[in-house]
């Protein structure tokens, strides 16, 4: 299929999964707000597909750098007290979270 | 009135020992406790910690310090509540940081401390950048100084409104989409986005890390030259600053601009531009031939995909960016069972409506089976925009737009309706997919309400000292810039 035959048609986007992709929890009624925005907003976007891009290649940003290194050397970071001072829980210098492994 | 003064104006002032910085301060504090109530331009400030860098100001000033080596210094300004200030709030106009404070500067305030300025309070703004008009603002609105039934526009608006207002000398803001340029057209004052990779964005928390640029608002064109040559030039803790090097801007600012070449693009003469913001800018060209300049034709044949394709790339760098926020390092924690419970509530319970929105739309475009037909797609047509500029700039040294197609509605009137809200950055949304640089003037006013008109000035990659130049030919040529708002006299 060429691609300017591959652009999906505004359907409705099941937007309780991609709030799951998203790890976001919605209510019901944002679910069903935020679903006939966005659908309104996708069908705008269609206007993309009027144009044969098949020959462009794309722009991941404006700026001509590539590989942009620094010398592997170590130098000064933040201390684990300013790194941990905005934590919403913690204890002995480290994160605390819920329980991952049973 | 010290606060109604430029930069400018007030380093001599302070260089012939006529005042002292602590008196700027004082002055902009009283105006802030006499109108802020008002416009609401500020979430927070610490008074006390303003004065004494004033008084660190003066000491130095007092020993022989001068603004050759120091070319802010004593001067406060104010800072947009996405650019991390050591030891001091930092929200992004948002409920999810909770009671954040920064543990380190970006790399705009060491410059500005660095060049003695007094580094000032937090100004509101859309929830993580993300809107036009500063509604978004989990605290509450801005309102616009010209008229408080309306909105100073965005997301910048706490800085824009601030600015006109008085409480503050000059503010920095950030720039996606038009967040300095459009703010600073609603409100009357002088607003620049960079270059992309002009301005270190380290510190600047990111909303579009392709798109985003920090930048000044000033009361003229001179102030806004001052303050980019503090806050330009590369860093090594941004991989995408540019070495180059950093002009005086102030420099350029010699009112020639004869034989110098406006282009005028044919496809920004819409339909919903208002006809006062048209007039405005068919007086502006007149202005312009009047001053030497010469005015050509030319065409960007892709505009009208420009808000197309920066909703799809905007929203998909933003969903990847915003997923730092979930509760584990940082943020106002909502506990759950197990860690995805605990992010999703977190986050649920945290971002505002429109930030939701956008990480929905965001996450959707980059989706397995959609990725190429919405983001790669629109990282194409990103190359189609891109080059568009690039061949104007082949015949001309800037392009000459409004900054906006109408002058500040009111509040309330497009929070239903986003897609609404989102065309209202129509003039100002390609420059950040091309990476030019832009600035916005004040270029007139409406009638009844007396409201302010901006145009805009667009220059190449690297092209700030032109549309400087360009910008305060036109500006010392008319009477805009020194107006103020009826709430203040």
């Amino acid at each position: 299929m060429g691609e300017l035959y591959s652009f999906a048609m505004p359907t409705d986007v099941d937007v309780k999964y991609v709030a799951h992709l998203a790890r976001l929890e919605l209510t019901p009624d944002e679910e069903e707000k935020f679903g006939a925005q966005i659908k309104n907003i996708l069908g705008y976007i269609e206007k993309l597909k009027e144009l044969d891009v098949t020959q462009i290649e794309p722009t991941a940003h404006a700026v001509p750098l590539v590989n942009v290194f620094r010398h592997d050397v170590c130098r000064p970071s933040i201390s684990n007290e300013d790194a941990m001072r905005n934590a919403p829980a913690k204890a002995n210098g480290l994160f605390v979270v819920p329980k991952i492994v049973e | 009135m010290l606060n109604q003064l430029t930069l400018s104006q007030l380093t001599q002032k302070l260089a012939s020992s006529e005042i002292s910085a602590r008196q700027i301060v004082e002055s902009c504090l009283a105006q802030i406790g006499r109108v802020d109530g008002k416009i609401h331009a500020f979430l927070s400030y610490n008074a006390e910690d303003a004065l004494a860098q004033a008084d660190a100001a003066d000491k130095a000033l007092a020993a022989g310090a001068t603004h050759a080596e120091k070319p802010l210094l004593g001067l406060p300004i104010g800072i947009k509540d996405v650019i991390a200030v050591k030891d001091q709030p930092l929200q992004c106009g948002s409920k999810i940081l909770g009671n954040f404070i920064s543990p380190y500067n970006a790399t705009v305030i060491e410059k500005l401390k660095n060049a003695g300025a007094i580094v000032f309070g937090r100004l509101n703004m859309d929830e993580f950048a993300m809107g036009s008009s500063t509604e978004n603002s989990a605290f509450g609105l801005t309102r616009n100084p010209w008229d408080i039934t309306r909105i100073p526009g965005g997301s910048s608006g706490g800085s824009a409104a601030a600015v006109a207002a008085d409480e503050c000398i000059a503010t920095l803001g950030s720039d996606t989409g038009g967040s300095i340029r459009q703010p600073a057209a609603l409100c009357g004052c002088v607003g620049l986005k960079p270059t992309y990779g002009r301005v270190s964005r380290y510190g600047l928390v990111a909303f579009a890390s392709s798109l985003d640029q920090i930048g000044p608002f000033t009361k003229d064109v001179r102030d806004a030259a001052i303050l980019l040559s503090v806050i330009s030039g590369q860093d090594t803790a941004d991989s995408t600053s540019i070495p180059q090097a950093v002009p005086d801007y102030s420099a350029t600012l010699t009112g020639d601009i004869k034989g110098l070449k406006l282009g005028l693009a044919k496809e920004y003469m819409i339909g919903g531009l208002d006809r006062e913001v048209s007039a405005a800018m068919q007086a502006a060209v007149k202005q312009y031939e009047k001053l030497g300049a010469e005015i050509v034709e030319i065409s960007l044949p892709h505009t009208d995909y420009a808000v197309a394709t920066y909703y799809i790339i905007a929203t998909a760098e933003a969903s990847a960016n915003l997923a730092r926020f979930d509760g584990i390092r940082y943020c106002a924690r909502v506990d759950g069972a197990d860690p995805l419970e605990l992010y999703s509530k977190t986050r649920g319970a945290g971002f505002g409506p429109e930030v939701k929105r956008r990480i929905i739309l965001g996450t959707y475009v980059l989706s397995s089976g959609y990725y190429d037909a919405y983001y790669l797609r629109a990282q194409k047509v990103r190359t189609l925009i891109r080059q568009d500029f690039l061949n104007a700039f082949e015949k001309v040294d800037a392009v000459l737009t409004p900054t906006t197609p109408t002058a500040a509605f009111k509040a309330g009137e497009k929070t239903d309706d986003p897609l609404q809200m989102y065309l209202s950055d129509i003039f100002t949304i390609s420059c950040n997919l091309a990476g030019i640089c832009g600035i916005s003037i004040p270029g007139g006013f409406t009638q009844s309400p007396k409201l302010p008109i901006g145009l805009q000035l667009l220059g190449k990659p690297f092209g700030e000292e032109t549309i400087l130049k360009l910008a305060h030919a036109y500006e010392r040529s008319t009477v805009w810039h020194g107006e103020r708002p009826g709430m203040l006299n």
